[in-house]
């Protein structure tokens, strides 16, 4: 336990590196010297490069958020239909925003309506997995995993039909859109924020999901009052999968890999956990993007495919490694 | 006679329309170590999440302590009681002290970590169950019967003075079967209260000082089980030919 605890500040540096490595790679590059200034001084000479600084910046910070919220998400999905499998995504929450979202790109919106309209259609598709998940009476995790699988191929379909109805121009958004893209955005405080509130949220819980992993029963013989803490984790998993997916689109692979990876070192305590996952799934959006927007710049990738070509390696070699230490 | 520690009044308790008891008065009190016998379906294991207070009853009502078990918090009853599962998954990965640590929960609040007092007692509830070794094992790399021995580690770490067991002797070996039930009446000679589901009834007939028979569609029988059991009384609730031997001063039930 107390070496899981190294963890936790090695993270932290992790965390401030890849945001400093956004800041200093793109097409133009800039010196430690320009970091600092532009960082620390006052902006009254708006410099080139402390204009770029900012929208790197921004960029960063949103990839930093989106990664750690779509972590904690996952921790938190994972615990509650306490399924290694469950990502996000797992629930449809990110199907119901991106066929909002996609049907406002049809019709031709941009900005906020896109925000907006992705937003509604991530809490319209949590209602509708909570609602049809409880039916009569009490929902059970397996009733909800279902509910939210079948749901999330729904979504799926409609997905698929607006892309084919859709005309070629609108094709190419659409796509990068539903494959993960942070070069829409804007700001990163809301999405910052969330990260923190999540957090503080779901780390007083920490003990509980210990628990709560051995089962309702387990949690019920030891004083936790499983449905109250379901149905905290079902919300607060849901807002955290729907802003992020605002933001930055459907990005796969952490969410899932990240909950698993911070496990296999060792943080298996979700007072550890939690934290660690964010900081860790983070660092490695930030990295992700960073690598999307320089690899074949001026091109931009959509942060999708690295956040995978990153993460698969890296997972398998940590799954290998713990099957032969046994 | 001191107070029971948990006792029902007019218990009804239902399963899927199944009648498991009715209007049953149950008096469990510190000492005393009950085992439960039945056939399978016979409601068991539901009277034991009942009694814990983990489903409603059907009707009647259950006490802890004196208090009534609806109007009391998930939590103060974890503080008092206890329940054995009859298997829990482990789906994530987990160390042994990790596990074991998790009986604590109710006793710790909020804000509270685990105590290197804590870290003692689950060390202490290990050896116990001859697990000393395994504190830095991961729980899915456990057999069946040491999965077993760690359940009950963990009862032991959550202190209960009521003790309810589902089936503890499941998958384990004929020496640590004896040496779990040993325990489990010290426990009761030290002031515990204990009702355990059992399957083997020489095992009650050794360990345990009362009995309760589920015959199925809500028939029961109580009591000391020296009054209870019988060679007829097991051969109707089984529906199975048992009889009864004498082995150096001792009675022994098996099928006939």
């Amino acid at each position: 336990m107390n070496q899981a605890r190294l963890y936790l500040p090695l993270l932290f540096v992790l965390a401030i590196s890849s945001l400093i490595l956004a800041l200093l790679s793109g097409s133009v590059s800039l010196r430690w010297s320009e970091l600092w200034s532009a960082l620390g001084g006052p902006h009254t000479a708006q410099t080139t490069q402390s204009l770029i600084l900012e929208l790197r910046l921004t960029r960063a910070l949103s990839a930093f958020a989106t990664g750690g919220l779509l972590s904690l998400a996952g921790a938190l999905m994972q615990v509650l239909v306490r399924n290694p499998l469950a990502d996000p995504y797992v629930l449809g929450i990110s199907g119901g925003a991106a066929v909002a979202a996609l049907l406002s790109m049809l019709m031709g919106l941009g900005g906020v309506w896109l925000t907006g309209s992705a937003f509604s259609g991530a809490l319209f598709a949590m209602a509708l997995v909570f609602g049809l998940a409880r039916g009569r009476g009490s929902w059970t995790p397996t009733r909800l995993l279902l509910t939210g699988v079948v749901l999330a191929a729904g979504w799926g379909a409609l997905i698929s039909f607006i892309l084919a109805i859709s005309p070629d121009s609108n094709m190419r958004g659409m796509l990068f859109w539903l494959m993960g893209d942070l070069s829409f955005a804007r700001s990163s405080i809301p999405t910052l924020f969330m990260l923190l509130l999540g957090l503080l949220l779901s780390w007083p819980l920490g003990r509980d999901l210990n628990v709560l992993i051995r089962g309702e029963l387990q949690a019920g013989a030891l004083g936790i009052d499983s449905s109250r803490i379901q149905t905290i984790l079902f919300v607060l998993a849901s807002l955290l999968t729907a802003t992020a997916v605002v933001q930055a689109g459907s990005i796969g692979f952490v969410g899932l890999v990240i909950p698993h990876i911070m496990r296999l070192i060792g943080l298996t305590d979700h007072r550890l956990l939690l934290p660690a996952a964010a900081l860790a799934g983070g660092s490695l959006l930030v990295l992700a993007d960073t690598l999307a927007r320089t690899i074949l710049a001026p091109q931009q990738l959509p942060v999708g495919i690295i956040t995978a070509l990153l993460g698969v390696p890296l997972f398998l070699y940590l799954l290998r490694r713990e099957v032969s230490s046994r | 006679m001191t107070p029971p520690v948990l006792e029902s009044h007019k218990l009804g308790v239902c399963i899927g329309g199944q009648q498991i008891c009715r209007d049953a008065n149950f008096e469990f009190r510190a000492g005393e170590c009950w085992g439960i016998l039945g056939i399978n379906g016979a409601g068991k294991t539901t009277l034991l999440h009942t009694l814990a207070g983990l489903r409603p009853p059907a009707n009647g009502h259950i006490s802890l302590n004196g208090n009534p078990l609806q109007h009391m918090s998930r939590r103060s009853i974890a503080r008092q009681l206890g329940l054995m599962l009859q298997d829990t998954p482990d789906p994530f990965p987990a160390t042994v002290l990790d596990t074991v640590l998790i009986g604590r929960h109710p006793h710790l609040s909020r804000w509270q970590w685990e105590s290197a007092q804590n870290i003692e007692l689950a060390k202490a509830a290990l050896g116990q169950v001859d697990l000393h070794d395994f504190e830095q094992r991961q729980v899915n790399t456990l057999s069946g019967g040491e999965r077993r021995r760690l359940a009950l580690a963990t009862l032991l770490v959550q202190t209960p003075a009521m003790l309810l067991l589902d089936e503890p002797t499941n998958h384990l070996d004929l020496h640590h079967q004896h040496k779990l039930l040993r325990l489990l009446r010290d426990q009761a000679d030290n002031g515990a209260s204990i009702v355990m589901v059992l399957h083997d009834i020489n095992h009650v007939v050794r360990y345990c000082d009362h009995v309760l028979l589920l015959f199925g569609k809500g028939d029961i029988s109580q009591g000391p089980q020296s009054e209870i059991l019988s060679a007829e009384v097991l051969s109707r609730l089984y529906d199975h030919p048992v009889i009864e031997v004498a082995l150096e001063q001792q009675r022994f039930f098996t099928s006939a």
